[in-house]
């Protein structure tokens, strides 16, 4: 019975009760990781089916014709004349030149001129009348355009419309379907890449076929320029100071136990402290992404700050002693040493800290860059500098998007979504690569 | 070589003591760590510090060049004079102070770059070559010197941390001596070595005798018996007993030495 007990072969209770703990232990984690992994996989679903769509778009191909009579009136191509002429008077013209395709290809509907006219986008006399008037040439003949379909035709084609949702439309009907079907199988629509969602800007309610992205990724590439000049080198060198430098007190205590609360503030109380500070009080302009920059450095300081602090502490103090051994100043033991051997650390903190600050919206509706922007932002203003312009971001235009009532700026959102979910790759795989870069330089 | 021996020629022949300390105390905030210390050290010669732990010996060592200095709470006052200069004198900037004191770790510490960049630090920060032809030079010079040369001189490229830790050691001293030091602290420079890397490095501390005034804080009382001329005793804080290391360790005065030595105590 003792040499059992005792045998190597057996293994006794005591034993067995610490293996099934680690068993035990080891399919919690194992799960844990399962349930992340499916719950990153349905988001990612999720997100993809609804935004992919909105990367694809519906186009009709048309002859518009352009007669002088009803575009320019002086006859001499006089600009301010022909300027005269606004958006709803390209109207029938489109429609003209749609009723001719349409019969050209010997397709018939029992739809009024004017329900066949809602085929297309009401963006797309606008892209027509910009064309003419920067081109007056044309003016007299006709022309073939590709012209954004209503988002109800393009919704059809994606799927997201039906026969049986559009019999209870009241902005499309089955017939109009059916029309739009025709004419796709007579090669007159196109469904294809969108460049327009990412580089058009955000367009109105009635138009979710036009809205781009174009401003948006502008104005959080600016802002993200603001807070990489500002706090990269503030954070930073303050990390610097506190951690190389300064002397051991109350008051750097002090200051170490601030910064670490600051990290914890809720973004939206930056947003207000931005909105106090810079708009109210040294009146920069609203929406711009100066004040969005500012306020995002704000909050993205102390991240730095503290992942920097954390690098720089992990350096083995013996390489500060060797410096300082041979002669090196403080200064110079610091940045000839220290520094490089902090720094994978530092840039995926500020990458992280970038990132946070690429995705964060709170702050950005109290400075106003929720504002509708349907226009580029001017490259530079003279008032206003070179980020002083009315802008928004990325994250906001997902925020603005899901409030819209039009079941076109669903897969917008998404879309956006997608598109922030990719530039926040991007950031990351460039941290990887830095850091890996750093490292096997040691 | 040749700014030693001219250095050589130019020092005094009256008085061979290049490191001479009066009435030296450290104070960590309230812990008295060094009690009224005093002690002249011979040039060209290597003294050894030995003692328990904890008694004071490499503070002590740190005080020579004001390593010191970068601990906040650490006090010292006396007065510690190499060739008859103060160097706690408000005047005395540390960093030239510590280009001519160099010192060595006890655990081998080279920076993470080639083992070229790391030897040529110290010259570079100091201006002490005026292109890479000297500086070249100054590289060989001090590795030969550290006695690494032949181990390393197809490999200056390769990372220093990339050597076993004897040859590490060794390229630290390397480093050190690159700075054209005239003192040359250790720090136990051999209690993370093996046996045989101890007995190279040794060997060396006694090739370097003959350039440089070296003290050295051992753990290892046949070390000090092996490589040092002088020898001092530390226990407590206090300087217990100083003198030639063969009367020391065949004929101690103070009976604490003697308990030490006979490893009664520590």
């Amino acid at each position: 019975m003792s040499a059992a007990k005792n045998s190597l072969l057996s293994v006794d209770a005591h034993t067995k009760k610490r293996n099934a703990a680690e068993k035990r232990f080891k399919a919690y984690g194992l799960s844990a990781i399962i349930i992340a992994m499916l719950a990153l996989a349905v988001l990612l679903t999720s997100v993809l089916s609804t935004g992919l769509n909105a990367f694809r778009q519906t186009y009709i191909t048309i002859e518009v014709p352009l007669p002088e009579t009803k575009l320019d009136k002086s006859g001499v191509r006089d600009i301010d004349v022909m300027k005269k002429v606004t958006t709803i008077g390209y109207n029938p013209l489109l429609r003209d030149g749609l009723l001719v395709a349409i019969e050209a290809a010997g397709i018939t509907t029992e739809l009024s001129n004017k329900d066949i006219g809602k085929l297309i986008s009401k963006e797309a006399p606008a892209t027509v009348r910009n064309h003419v008037l920067a081109n007056p040439d044309v003016i007299g003949g006709s022309m073939t355009f590709n012209l954004l379909a209503s988002g109800r035709i393009d919704g059809y084609f994606k799927g997201r419309v039906t026969m049986e949702s559009a019999a209870l439309d009241g902005n499309t009907s089955p017939e109009a379907l059916q029309l739009a079907q025709d004419l796709k199988d007579a090669g007159l629509i196109q469904t294809r890449f969108n460049w327009h969602f990412i580089f058009a800007p955000d367009a109105s309610d009635q138009r979710p076929e036009a809205a781009g992205l174009g401003v948006a990724i502008l104005g959080s590439l600016y802002m993200m320029t603001v807070v990489l000049v500002l706090a990269l080198p503030l954070g930073v060198a303050a990390s610097i100071y506190l951690e190389e430098f300064s002397p051991k007190n109350r008051w750097t205590d002090l200051i170490e136990v601030n910064i670490s609360n600051l990290a914890a503030v809720p973004s939206i109380v930056y947003g207000i402290l931005g909105l106090a500070i810079f708009i109210n009080f040294m009146e920069f302009n609203q929406s711009s992404p100066l004040v969005g920059g500012l306020v995002l450095t704000l909050m993205t300081l102390p991240t730095i700050i503290i992942s920097t602090r954390a690098s720089l502490k992990s350096v083995p103090p013996s390489i500060r002693d060797a410096a300082l051994g041979v002669g090196a100043s403080k200064m110079q033991s610091v940045f000839h040493h220290v520094l490089p051997l902090a720094a994978p650390g530092i840039l995926t903190g500020t990458i992280i800290g970038l990132a946070q600050a690429l995705g964060e919206t709170a702050p950005l509706l109290l400075i106003g860059m929720v504002a509708f922007v349907r226009e580029y932002p001017a490259a530079y203003s003279a008032d206003a500098g070179l980020f002083g312009e009315a802008s928004t971001a990325l994250p906001v235009q997902v925020f603005n998007w899901t409030q819209r009532a039009d079941p076109g700026f669903v897969e917008r959102a998404s879309g956006a979504i997608i598109t922030l979910l990719v530039f926040l790759l991007i950031m990351n795989t460039i941290a990887i690569i830095l850091r890996r870069k750093f490292e096997r330089r040691w | 070589m040749q700014v030693m021996t001219q250095m050589d020629s130019q020092m005094s022949q009256d008085t061979n003591i290049k490191i001479s300390a009066k009435n030296v105390q450290v104070h960590y905030s309230d812990n008295h760590a060094i009690k009224d210390v005093n002690v002249e050290i011979e040039d060209k010669a290597v003294t050894a510090f030995i003692g328990p732990s904890g008694c004071g010996k490499s503070t002590f060592l740190r005080c020579i060049n004001r390593m010191n200095d970068t601990i906040d709470i650490c006090r010292v006052t006396g007065e510690i004079k190499i060739d008859d200069e103060d160097i706690y004198d408000n005047r005395v900037d540390p960093v030239q102070l510590r280009a001519k004191v160099g010192m060595v770790f006890q655990k081998p510490n080279p920076f993470p770059k080639s083992i070229y960049d790391n030897v040529a630090y110290g010259p570079r920060i100091h201006g002490l070559s005026n292109n890479k032809a000297e500086l070249d030079e100054v590289v060989e010079r001090a590795l030969r010197r550290g006695a690494i040369w032949d181990e390393v001189k197809d490999r200056l490229d390769a990372p220093g941390t990339g050597l076993s830790g004897g040859q590490q050691q060794r390229l630290c001293i390397a480093r050190a001596v690159a700075t054209e030091p005239q003192v040359l602290l250790m720090d136990e420079p051999c209690s993370a070595l093996d046996p045989i890397a101890t007995a190279q490095v040794e060997e060396l501390i006694d090739e370097l005798r003959k350039s440089y005034c070296v003290v050295i804080v051992t753990h290892s009382m046949q070390q000090a018996a092996r490589v040092s001329q002088k020898t001092a005793f530390f226990h407590l804080g206090n300087l217990v007993e100083y003198g030639e290391t063969d009367k020391i360790f065949t004929n101690p005065e103070d009976p604490r030495t003697e308990s030490y030595i006979s490893g009664r105590i520590g």
